[in-house]
Parts: C-alpha cells; sequence; structure tokens
C-alpha cells in the first residue's frame, strides 16, 4: 500500500516500540507533528528548548536502556540538539534524532532555516544521513535505530527533507537489518579470555577497574557475581559507578582527579589492571606515563578504538561487557588476595572522603541525608563540584541510577536529564543535584516539568560561583576568580567580575541587593515555602533581608514563578524537612535551594600533569 | 608484561573500501581533520561495484597512531573494509601533469630526452609550453618534479593526482 512518508515515519515509531518523543515543531516538520496529531500510544514531549529536549530524551535513555528519540525541526532546532548529540556520543547513549530539512530541491540554496546538520554533526555522532530518496526512508529509519542501540549505542541523525515526508510511497517498514560496513562484536574471543585469566591467577596486588560500559551492557550483576568471586577489590569511573552496590565491601571508590585516596592509590600500586568499559580518559588517568605502571593491563570494550588508544594494554578483549563477564565467570577461581584486598580497604578506612574543612550544611550531609531518605532514587547530576560531591558521596545499589554527563561535562544536562528520567521510570524518585550555575543553563524546562507534572526533586547547590572553575583559580591560578563570580553585581566588580580575590558573598552584595530589591517581597527561611511565609524587605537592613536571595537569580521565586514548589534551606537541620516536602510531591517539581559555603572544595584532587598519587587530600 | 610497540614514524599505506554515497568522502576526511591524524594523499573512485568506491590514504605516522587510525575507520558504518598496505606488496600508481613555460627550442628538446629517460609522455604544446603526462610512484613523480623544478625554475605547473594502490599479484612496485 501507498501511505505518506509522515505515515511511514509514525509507523517506523511503533515498529521501534517508541511511545515517548521528545519533539518540538517547527516548519519543516509540520506535516510530521500533523500525522503524531492521532497517533495514540506515542506521547509527544515538548520541552521548552531543542536542547533540553535532546537533554531529557538522553536521560530517558540512560534511565531505561531504551532509545530516546528527539524528533526537531531544521535549521536552529537542528543546531541547538549539537550540544546534546555530543553528550550523547561520549557517553555512548542511544539516541535517534529526526531533524526536519528543507525539500531536497531546495537543499544547498541557503533557504530559509537550511543548515547541513549531517555535516555540522558527523564527528560528534555516531552516524549521521540525509534522506534523499522516499523509497529509502524505511530502510534508514530501521538502520539508525539499530545503530544507534546496537554495538557501542550512540546517537544517530536523521535528516527528513519536507518532500521526503510528504512523498507517497511503500509501507513496508523491514524486519530486519543488514549493513555490509557494520557488524558490531557479538561473540568473546575465548583465547583471549584465558590469557587474561592466566595473567589474573599470576597477580599478587589486582584491582578491577570498572566503567561506564558495565552498566550500558546492564551487567552490574555478573560483575558483582565475579569480583566476590575473585575477591579482588573494585575501584570505579564515575560512569560506571553503580556496577556494584557502594556499600559492598570490596567496592573502593572513584578513580581519578577526585578519585578517593585508596583507589588512586591502589591503581598506582596494583599488578594487575582488569579494566572493563573505560576508555582511560585523561580524568581519571592523570600523568599518562604514571598511570598504573607497575601492572600488566586487560581491557575488555566493546569499541576496538577505545583499546590502546590512551594506555597501552597487555590483553585486548573486544567484547560487550556483559558477554565477556559471563564467560570469564565460567573459567575465573578465586584469588589468594585477600591480604591485598584488606591493605586496600584499610587505605580506605584510614583516609576517608570528607569535607573536613567546612562546617554547617555541607555538600557532604546533604548528600548523606538524600543516601537516608530514599531507599530507591534515581540521581542525575549537573556538571561542576555538585557532580564531583554526588559521584563521592552519593550510595548506589544499581545500574543506571546515577545519571551524569561524564565525557563532555555538558553543564544544564541535570533538569532536563531528571525530566527524561522520571518520564521513563514514573514509579521511582528523580532527584537532581545541580550547580546554581548549570540550573540556569536550562532553567526553562522548569516550565516542562510543571506542565508533565513530574514531582521532580531539583537540589540546587548554591555558592553563587561556577565553583569547579573558581576552585582551580583559587588552587592554580593565585586565587585570581577570573569571571567565575554569579553574584557580584556590576558596581562592585573589579576586573574579573569577583571584585577581589577570594571575593565570596560580602557585605556589601548583601546590602546591595537589599537596595535593590527595596519594597519587594522576600523570601522566610522559616518557612518551608515560601509563598506562604514572605516577608517585607527594607533598604537598610541587613537583619531584614536575612532569607532573602544573596545571588541571582532567586531561585525560589523563580520555582514558584513557574508554579513548582521553591524551598530554601540554609542549616543543616532545614535539610530533613526540606526533603520530606519534596519527596511528599506528587505531581509538582520542588526545587530546594541549598545555600552552600561559597568556597568549599572538592577533595581529593590531582592536579593537572601529575601522577594519581600525588593527590590533594584537602 | 612487555609493552613494547614499534613506533617508528614511516609512510603508511591504507585501502578502503566505502559506501558510495553523498558525505562519505567528508565523513573519512573529517575524521581525520578532527582527530588530527596527518594524511598525506588521498584518492577516491567507484569501483567495479557502483555501490562502492575504494580510497587510497597514505599517512605518515608511528604504528601506535595508524592502529588508531585503522580502528577509527573501521568505526565508521560507511567504511566496508579497511586493508592494510603496510609491508605488503602492492602496485601504486599516481598521475603527474607538468606544465613547463617560456621553453626556448633549446630547452624544448631537453625536456623530451627527460621524457624519454623516464617515460613520460608529451601530450600538448604551443610554440613555448609543453604539457608531460606521467604515471609513476610517488617517489619517482617527486623526483621528476624536483629535476624540473631545477632546470627550469618558476617556470613549472604541477597537478598530482593522489596514489591508487592495488595488493600485488606476483610482482611488487612502490
Amino acid at each position: 500500500m501507498e501511505i505518506r512518508g509522515t505515515e511511514l515515519f509514525v509507523k517506523a515509531l511503533r515498529e521501534e516500540g517508541v511511545n515517548t518523543l521528545f519533539a518540538y515543531p517547527g516548519g519543516q516538520v509540520i506535516d510530521l507533528f500533523d500525522a503524531l496529531y492521532d497517533a495514540e500510544g506515542i506521547e509527544v514531549i515538548l520541552p521548552r528548548h531543542e536542547q533540553g529536549l535532546i537533554h531529557a530524551a538522553d536521560g530517558y535513555a540512560r534511565s531505561t536502556g531504551k532509545v530516546g528519540v528527539c524528533l526537531v525541526t531544521s535549521g536552529p532546532g537542528a543546531t541547538n540538539l549539537v550540544t546534546g548529540i555530543a553528550t550523547a556520543n561520549y557517553d555512548s547513549v542511544p539516541l535517534v534524532c529526526f531533524t526536519g530539512q528543507v525539500p531536497t530541491h531546495l537543499i544547498g540554496n541557503d533557504a530559509f532555516q537550511e543548515v547541513d546538520i549531517v555535516g555540522i554533526t558527523r564527528n560528534i555522532c555516531k552516524h549521521a544521513i540525509t534522506v534523499r530518496d522516499r523509497k529509502d526512508l524505511a530502510k534508514v529509519i530501521k538502520e539508525a535505530f539499530f545503530i544507534a542501540k546496537s554495538g557501542k549505542p550512540g546517537p544517530v541523525v536523521v535528516d527528513l527533507p519536507k518532500d521526503i515526508q510528504q512523498a507517497m510511497g511503500s509501507d513496508d517498514y523491514p524486519k530486519e537489518v543488514s549493513i555490509r560496513g557494520y557488524k558490531p562484536s557479538t561473540g568473546v574471543h575465548i583465547g583471549q579470555v584465558r590469557r587474561a585469566l592466566s595473567i589474573l591467577n599470576q597477580a599478587k596486588k589486582p584491582v578491577f577497574l570498572v566503567g561506564g560500559g558495565v552498566n550500558i551492557a546492564g551487567a552490574g550483576e555478573e560483575f558483582t557475581k565475579l569480583a566476590e568471586l575473585t575477591g579482588m577489590p573494585v575501584i570505579t569511573t564515575i560512569m560506571g559507578k553503580g556496577a556494584i552496590p557502594t556499600n559492598h565491601p570490596l567496592y573502593i571508590g572513584n578513580i581519578g582527579i577526585h578519585g578517593n585516596y585508596a583507589a588512586n592509590r591502589a591503581i598506582s600500586e596494583c599488578d594487575v589492571l582488569f579494566s572493563i568499559g573505560t576508555r582511560f580518559n585523561d580524568r581519571i588517568t592523570g600523568k599518562i606515563t604514571e598511570f598504573a605502571k607497575l601492572a600488566a593491563i586487560i581491557h575488555i570494550d566493546i569499541d576496538a578504538a577505545s583499546i590502546s588508544r590512551n594506555i597501552q594494554v597487555d590483553v585486548p578483549i573486544v567484547a560487550d561487557a556483559k558477554t565477556a563477564i559471563i564467560k570469564i565467570l565460567e573459567e575465573a577461581k578465586g584469588l589468594p588476595v585477600s591480604e591485598w584486598t584488606k591493605e586496600v580497604r584499610g587505605w580506605k578506612e584510614e583516609n576517608p572522603l570528607g569535607m573536613k574543612k567546612y562546617e554547617g550544611m555541607t555538600p557532604e550531609i546533604i548528600i548523606n541525608k538524600i543516601n537516608e531518605k530514599f531507599d530507591d532514587l534515581i540521581v542525575v547530576t549537573d556538571v561542576g563540584q555538585n557532580q564531583m560531591w554526588t559521584t563521592q558521596y552519593l550510595e548506589l545499589d544499581h545500574s543506571r541510577k546515577l545519571l551524569t554527563s561524564g565525557g563532555l561535562g555538558t553543564m544544564g544536562y541535570g533538569l532536563p536529564a531528571a525530566i527524561g528520567a522520571k518520564l521513563g521510570n514514573p514509579d521511582i524518585p528523580v532527584l537532581c543535584i545541580s550547580g546554581d550555575g548549570g540550573m540556569q543553563m536550562n532553567i526553562q524546562e522548569m516550565a516542562t516539568a510543571v506542565c508533565l507534572e513530574l514531582p521532580l526533586i531539583l537540589c540546587v547547590f548554591n555558592n553563587s560561583y561556577l565553583g569547579n572553575v573558581r576552585q582551580w583559580q583559587e588552587m592554580f591560578y593565585g586565587g585570581r576568580y577570573a569571571f567565575t563570580s554569579l553574584a557580584t553585581r556590576r558596581s562592585h566588580a573589579g576586573r574579573g567580575g569577583a571584585g577581589t580575590e577570594n571575593a565570596g558573598i560580602e557585605n556589601a552584595d548583601i546590602e546591595n541587593v537589599g537596595i535593590e530589591n527595596e519594597g519587594i517581597e522576600c523570601a522566610d527561611t522559616n518557612s518551608a515555602r515560601t509563598s506562604g511565609g514572605s516577608s517585607s524587605c527594607t533598604s537598610d537592613s541587613k537583619e531584614a533581608i536575612k532569607g532573602s536571595p544573596k545571588y541571582s537569580p532567586d531561585f525560589v521565586k523563580l520555582a514558584e514563578s513557574y508554579d513548582a514548589i521553591g524551598i530554601r534551606v540554609e542549616t543543616a537541620e532545614e535539610i530533613d524537612e526540606a526533603l520530606d516536602i519534596a519527596s511528599k510531591s506528587k505531581n509538582t517539581p520542588v526545587l530546594i535551594e541549598f545555600i552552600i559555603e561559597p568556597e568549599a572544595n572538592v577533595y581529593p584532587i590531582v592536579p593537572t600533569g601529575k601522577p594519581l598519587n600525588e593527590m590533594v587530600i584537602d | 608484561m612487555g609493552k613494547v610497540i614499534e613506533n617508528i614514524i614511516k609512510k603508511r599505506w591504507i585501502s578502503l573500501y566505502v559506501e558510495n554515497e553523498i558525505g562519505v568522502l567528508a565523513k573519512i576526511s573529517g575524521l581525520f581533520s578532527g582527530k588530527s591524524y596527518n594524511m598525506d594523499s588521498l584518492t577516491v573512485g567507484e569501483t567495479e561495484d557502483e555501490t562502492i568506491s575504494r580510497m587510497t590514504i597514505s599517512v605518515t605516522s608511528d604504528e601506535s597512531t595508524f592502529e588508531q587510525i585503522k580502528k577509527q575507520l573501521n568505526r565508521c558504518v560507511e567504511v566496508i573494509k579497511v586493508v592494510d598496505f603496510t609491508d605488503i606488496p602492492i602496485h601504486m600508481k599516481e598521475i603527474l601533469f607538468v606544465k613547463i613555460n617560456s621553453l626556448k627550442d633549446s630547452e624544448k628538446e631537453e625536456v623530451f630526452s627527460i621524457s624519454k629517460i623516464y617515460g613520460l609522455a608529451v601530450i600538448d604544446c604551443d610554440r613555448s609550453t609543453l604539457l608531460l603526462e606521467c604515471v609513476q610512484t610517488e617517489s619517482k613523480n617527486n623526483a621528476i618534479i624536483k629535476l624540473f623544478q631545477n632546470s627550469f625554475p618558476n617556470r613549472i605547473e604541477v597537478v598530482k593526482g593522489g596514489s591508487v594502490a592495488i595488493e600485488a599479484i606476483s610482482v611488487a612496485d612502490r
């Protein structure tokens, strides 16, 4: 039967099991939206910005293991996806991004809202293609879903010219895919597995290093069995966190520039490094020539190009993590390494993570409260110090429960990804931890969360700084806070925006806020929900503006302006109540603004160019 | 464990079978520029199967970078097969046009002599200009260019087509 391209598109979504579509309309996709208008069973999610849209699809995909699907218009609609495509590409997230395109006869003519999105995204996605013939439409879509989710997952861009959408053609949708240049690895080379095990069996100080590949493969359970069978200590990257429960006695912690002492030391002293699903990014290796330099390195990765790229590997195994681990479990045996494991655990106990320098309401205390409060929780982070603290202190017992932009480090990821995660997991609480900088990068998605009636818990760690960079400026740039203060008013700013070295939020700023806010309503910190207890400000009294926003924006009022709930928390004693209120919300997002120490730092930290074992503890 | 790898920087050759589609050349060349791999030459043309193109790529690199290049190429959905021509017998040729301007008659004679020795074909001319065509290996062509540059400085125009290569049957030729 002959049907329009748009009808085939809807059919394809059904065939691929898509029931949630993240979409933003525009001129070149209006026909597709028209076809979706009557498409029952496919919920169309309308975020407020295409960047928010793709991060939401990303959060949906990461938390469910399904393919996230985007539909946007040509030109700016398509280019607004770029950051999200790169984010998903770095972290191997399966997305299919449909972009509208001008009709084929106008391509290349600088038509209105025409861009070469395939050319723009070619180097930041797994595959990108423009459909140039209606007869190829079904095949291209089928292949796009297959490529996105198979092998090393990733984003695929399918560019759909308007005339292809409108053209009549066959309604056939293929059942099978065969791409002659794309044959993802499905098996495991048993010889390599045995070679790896023979090295492991001679090890005296072996460790596992687990990356995001184990979580993507859904191999956490199998990996935990393998760890228990061998008795080896387990270290994770931030993307690998959750592959083994964090309270497991074999779990040591995160590796890397903000890894914990025991993990970084164990990597530096181990004699066999058994790594699974990590690409040895520079954030985890420190000085590369010193990285695990005493160790024979075994590396399992589904992407051959990830092996021996940054670190020369002794035994490469190109395979899906789950398939490989299952095979290894069949052949592995217990190792006499309990003394070594005990020693590493001893290092952890002697050097626990902890914000010793700071008192009061620290990020550590907030995250520990979150750990206590929730049994089952999906946590999404933004990027920056908030991300590092979360990946350090958050307790996890499952894969797919921590969503974070690990590879690209995309600020603005948190809120929209949390929306996607909640849509994919309506029965699990979803909590987002972000900084005041990152939250403002996609704050418009508060409207999306409100309209979708999603009870997200949005924790904003407000320190008025772009904290990660500020910490580097403090430690490595002589305290010159060049343009990292988000609070300083122009009249108080010196060169660099912060005015003075180490300028946090000073009295002058507070007074200034008071003056500017004269006559307006201020938040009342004594009230959990400020709308119920606001008081009036005066211009000359610091006391009177206590509890009013020290920083811009006033996140509580901002949340309320979106018809969400806003809570400001300034002392550790208020954390419980705020989380209680948030956890009880059934259909409204709750934003909790935690006013934290402006200059709190993340420790340990490995300075640039230093080996892992030369970390600064605090 | 030994981690010694051959890290000699040398000229290496790849033959690539790719889908004959719009954008594939850009994808391959973009991969090289995006990853900062140094490409010496790239030629592409249709094969006996019109849906498949074959590329010949030469790079000067160390072993580990070259391994990465091959792996990265293999990751591309449009790449059907990567063949490493390093250290295997191949026939390799590139086309070269050399135009020599402002020639006196005596100089023309010299060009004809050189052409005879090196197997160049004179394919076009006017009273003072000769156009030569040469299908040789890249290194021979480079030698010929150097020779003409020395003999006729600032009077030559050169167009090189990039190398094409195929596995040898019995006799290798680089």
